[in-house]
């Protein structure tokens, strides 16, 4: 365990995923070391979705390697990756609509402590799930919200939801999926801060297109561009970089509609 | 408050009614009408079954008929046995008949259990219209396998001429059948309540809302699925021995499709996900079967009016429109 402790949490070794012709996965080397939020930006379509769900266990790569906390999970599920220390947020919010917002990070928190098993007492009301769950909910500010169904939150209020089912499960490792997108400048500012108040407890792999929450929060920046990590280093090399202002930081200045 | 307490209160109303139906039978010297309900019991606590895999899991079994009829053939096969004093096997262990009702229902839990233990690992790889086909596919194997074993009555079926005993209840006398039908019912209505609630409650139903989900919490919905499936198998393959021992005959009819649809109906009825729905369903099913059955043959097109009417209409079924819209807190 302490080997993995002072090793990357995450380490993908020559990653490769096609889809036909299209290479979405093209070598990839990359590590997010412990107390550590590493971004990854690049235009849409650069293949960093596709990463995602590789990192995640949702997508088996055609080659390479998959290491989580030291250990090989390349062929490893979903929930098997998730019970190892696994959090993530999901770009388009994925949670149980008709759960009240409470019951969901009360899911979340059961998932950690017992798995789908306890087939008896009513989960409703169990202290200890309802504790910890607003526990949780506190830090993300949604005790008020606690009782409601999830269908009657704000897009806002769904995307820290999110970050609370994630965090319920006391990850080492966090994918964070474009959690600012639709969020609005107030909003991004405070999730903003709240990220940067993790990063003791968990790293983080954080796929953004809001460049100054980036810039704000990033240890260290990979630029993906057609399936490819074309740079890779500190906020002010990825800045003064001149392949990136090209590839991508520049497209984005000229058009920033997108 | 008055509205959380409408859907108990109307569950309650509901079972009484099926205890009182009976009971009032008797005190007018109306035989016929315990077998209904006895019939009502049954059927809905095959619908109880299938409510656990179709309306907590969202797993539309079109093959819930293999478990009905699986537990009908263990007490046909039983009673045979029983009856003939032969062996079901002989080697290399004997295993004769058997009179006891215990004995019956234990071996059918079993061997529902089995069954859909094997059918679930396979079925659940798909989902959506292909999960509906195979369940099928599997009931329909096991209606022609029924239908190829001369031993048992292949087409025509087998008669069971004894019903098997309990301990301190004449099962023989209809009122008593009756209440071992309701007590059963009864039972399997707790057992999902409780089920429905707890923690693997609560994984099944993120399960059916939302897979992806749960998996990314930690939790592999294959297993949940798998598990509340046989769960559900086994509460209708025992409304299945008890179907059999109420009609004394069990026959590959109760295999069929046609069967499955109906338990099916029940539950779409009732109300899907509804823990009582499918006792409001079966009751329905069989009031029009009997009553408008009785006035025409062409009952069922009355039926297909009602179902029509429910699922356009109604989406709660009975207990929706008698309760309002399902809580979810």
């Amino acid at each position: 365990m302490t080997d993995s402790l002072l090793g990357p949490l995450l380490e993908l070794q020559g990653l490769r995923k096609a889809f036909g012709a299209l290479k979405a996965s093209d070598d990839i080397d990359l590590t997010v070391l412990p107390g550590e939020i590493h971004a990854l930006i690049g235009p849409n379509g650069a293949g960093k979705s596709t990463l995602i769900a590789e990192i995640a266990g949702g997508l088996t790569p055609d080659a390479g390697q998959v290491r989580l906390f030291g250990q090989d999970v390349t062929g490893w599920s979903v929930a098997a990756r998730a019970r190892l220390g696994l959090g993530r947020t999901f770009q388009v919010s994925s949670l149980v609509m008709e759960f009240s917002v409470l019951r969901n990070v009360m899911l979340a928190v059961q998932a950690r402590s017992s798995g789908a098993f306890g087939f008896w007492a009513p989960v409703r009301r169990d202290a200890r799930l309802r504790t910890e769950a607003l526990g949780v909910l506190d830090r993300v500010g949604l005790t008020r919200r606690a009782g409601d169904p999830v269908s009657a939150l704000s897009h806002g209020e769904r995307r820290l939801l999110e970050v609370a089912m994630a965090l319920a499960l006391r990850p080492k490792l966090l994918l964070l999926d474009e959690p600012m997108a639709g969020l609005g400048p107030a909003g991004t500012r405070e999730l903003t801060a709240f990220l940067a108040g993790l990063k003791t407890e968990t790293g983080m792999l954080l796929v953004e297109h809001d460049m100054d929450a980036v810039f704000a929060l990033a240890d260290r920046i990979s630029v993906m561009v057609y399936g490819r990590i074309i740079a890779s280093g500190s906020v002010a090399e990825i800045r003064a970089s001149a392949e990136v202002r090209e590839a991508y930081l520049g497209d984005l200045h000229e058009a920033p509609s997108c | 408050m008055a509205e959380r307490m409408r859907e108990p209160l109307v569950n309650a109303v509901l079972v009484l009614a099926l205890l009182i139906a009976p009971l009032t039978a008797v005190a007018l010297d109306e035989p016929f009408y315990v077998g209904l309900a006895s019939r009502v019991a049954i059927l809905a606590l095959a619908g109880v079954g299938l409510n656990l895999a179709l309306g907590s899991g969202g797993m539309v079994s079109f093959g819930h008929a293999a478990f009905f009829g699986l537990g009908g053939y263990v007490a046909g096969i039983a009673a045979l046995h029983a009856f003939e004093g032969s062996a079901f096997l002989a080697w290399p262990l004997e295993i004769g008949g058997s009179e006891s009702m215990i004995v019956v229902w234990v071996v059918t839990l079993a061997v529902s259990a089995v069954v859909a233990l094997a059918i679930g690992a396979v079925s659940l790889r798909t989902a959506g219209v292909y999960f509906i086909m195979i369940t099928l596919a599997f009931a329909q194997m096991i209606y022609y396998f029924a239908i190829s074993l001369p031993t048992y009555g292949g087409e025509d079926g087998l008669s069971i001429y004894l019903r098997s005993s309990l301990p301190f209840v004449d099962t023989g006398d209809p009122l008593s059948f009756f209440l071992v039908c309701y007590a059963l019912l009864l039972s399997a209505l707790f057992l999902t309540h409780r089920l429905v609630n707890s923690r693997f409650g609560a994984a099944l139903q993120c399960a059916r809302m939302n897979p992806e989900r749960l998996a990314t919490l930690g939790i592999a919905p294959f297993p949940v699925k798998l598990t509340a499936f046989t769960l559900s198998a086994m509460i209708t393959g025992l409304a299945g021995a008890l179907f059999a021992e109420l009609n004394g005959f069990v026959s590959p009819a109760m295999l069929s499709w046609q069967r499955s649809g109906e338990i099916i109906v029940f539950v779409i009825l009732g109300g899907v996900g509804r823990l009582f729905g499918p006792v409001a369903g079966a009751a329905l099913f069989i009031l029009l079967e009997s009553f408008i059955g009785g006035w025409t043959d062409r009952w069922q097109l009355v039926l297909g009016l009602v179902l029509l009417s429910v699922v356009l209409f109604a989406r709660g079924g009975v207990i929706g429109l008698l309760a309002g819209r399902a809580r979810h807190d």
